[in-house]
């Protein structure tokens, strides 16, 4: 076993969850996801966040389509987007995505569209960089599976 | 994590060996109704991790399709699996979680499963209207384990509650509805009322820490009188702290 490997892959990837929480990327919520991974659901945290960024992106195209139309911006509609978001980034632990959607439905209810025009573009880069760094920790974490071996179970019954 | 919760869980089935319900045998049926992908997803894998058997559906429309009690099938054209519990999000579109808590409270076939609202939203108005239409608990999300256990093990009493009073089901049903005063974070709320109950205290900080059990709530004698508002020693302000879950406590007489 490539133990050296794999302690060195562990801390690289405490490291960064340590800092992804102190910037307040993430909070406790991604950790009790983590919880809930175990053998018989060993890549739980991954499929959730897989699905969590494609319905994220969906989201975030409906809501750049929305901002488009100057005169006719569907606030109703974006409010509902934006729950969406809101509910899903809170889901997976996705702090500072959360409180942008905050922001950024404060501003639709007040039909403030350069508002939420800016809201938007702090949305789409804060959710950039989470999908960055949680890529980067899939990796870490994949091949810190991959170095142990025997960590995970290649089938489990 | 929720290993140790199916022990005592299945210590406490085995006093109800001639139950016939779900809960006296391994598991409870519990139907998730979230919009959300990513919802549905860990709610069912908390679930899961729980011993429950989960349904999960995307809207209060399949919801009632599932339960039987949609426009095209008669009511009671049930589909065989027996629901044990129902755990809706509050804010979707179509039918609002408060809306098929409704439809749920006034079906004669479906008003006796609990119905448990879950909402990112912390807000009292919404809480109160859930509690008063008959909603079991409301949940804070984002969900956790610890909200999960506390739902299983509040199901597993309930549904001996139900089969030793014969079914009526009415007189725990109501319980939670005595007051509609939430907060974990008051110390007076936690004494007053953890006085039958043999489980965990209440937190007496705001945290996000695992939150008592219902049977606090629950175990306490039974008027059915409705909701009385938002009165009581709870103050409002505790509300602002940041605890996950309000916790329903007979804090007001």
């Amino acid at each position: 076993m490539l133990g050296w490997g794999v302690d060195f892959l562990r801390a690289e990837m405490n490291r960064l969850l340590a800092l992804l929480f102190h910037q307040g990327v993430l909070d406790e919520q991604f950790l009790q996801l983590q919880q809930l991974q175990d053998e018989s659901s060993p890549n739980f945290v991954s499929e959730v966040i897989t699905i969590y960024f494609s319905e994220s992106e969906k989201l975030l195209r409906n809501l750049r389509m929305l901002l488009m139309d100057r005169e006719l911006s569907d606030y109703k509609k974006m409010e509902i987007h934006l729950n969406q978001m809101m509910g899903s980034s809170s889901s997976i632990g996705a702090k500072r995505v959360r409180n942008v959607c905050v922001a950024f439905r404060a501003a639709s209810e007040q039909s403030n569209h350069a508002g939420c025009l800016r809201a938007l573009e702090l949305l789409e880069h804060e959710y950039c960089y989470l999908k960055n760094k949680l890529h980067e920790l899939f990796q870490i974490e994949q091949q810190r599976a991959l170095a142990s071996g025997v960590r995970y179970p290649a089938q489990h019954d | 994590m929720a290993r140790n919760g199916v022990a005592s869980w299945r210590r406490r089935s085995s006093d109800q060996s001639d139950d016939p319900s779900p809960c006296g045998s391994e598991d409870v049926h519990v139907l998730a109704v979230d919009d959300s992908l990513v919802d549905r997803k860990v709610i069912e894998h908390l679930l899961k991790i729980s011993s429950c058997k989960v349904t999960a559906v995307d809207s209060g429309i399949r919801a009632l399709q599932f339960l039987g009690l949609d426009e095209e099938k008669a009511a009671g054209d049930f589909n065989g699996l027996k629901v044990d519990l129902i755990i809706t999000d509050y804010c979707m579109p179509g039918m609002t979680g408060y809306e098929l808590l409704k439809k749920i409270k006034e079906s004669s076939a479906l008003r006796e499963i609990p119905v448990v609202i879950m909402s990112s939203e912390n807000v009292l108005a919404r809480i109160d209207r859930c509690l008063e239409e008959g909603a079991e608990d409301f949940i804070v999300k984002p969900v956790k384990l610890s909200d999960v256990k506390r739902l299983r093990d509040f199901m597993t009493r309930d549904v001996g509650d139900r089969v030793r009073s014969d079914g009526e089901g009415t007189t725990h049903k109501r319980k939670l509805q005595e007051s509609s005063d939430v907060s974990s974070s008051s110390p007076s709320v936690s004494s007053a009322s953890s006085s039958s109950s043999s489980s965990s205290s209440l937190p007496t900080t705001p945290s996000r820490s695992p939150s008592p059990s219902p049977s606090v709530s629950l175990s306490e004698p039974s008027s059915p009188s409705p909701s009385t508002g938002s009165s009581g020693p709870c103050s409002p302000s505790s509300l602002e702290s940041p605890t996950r879950r309000l916790k329903m406590t007979s804090c007001c007489d």
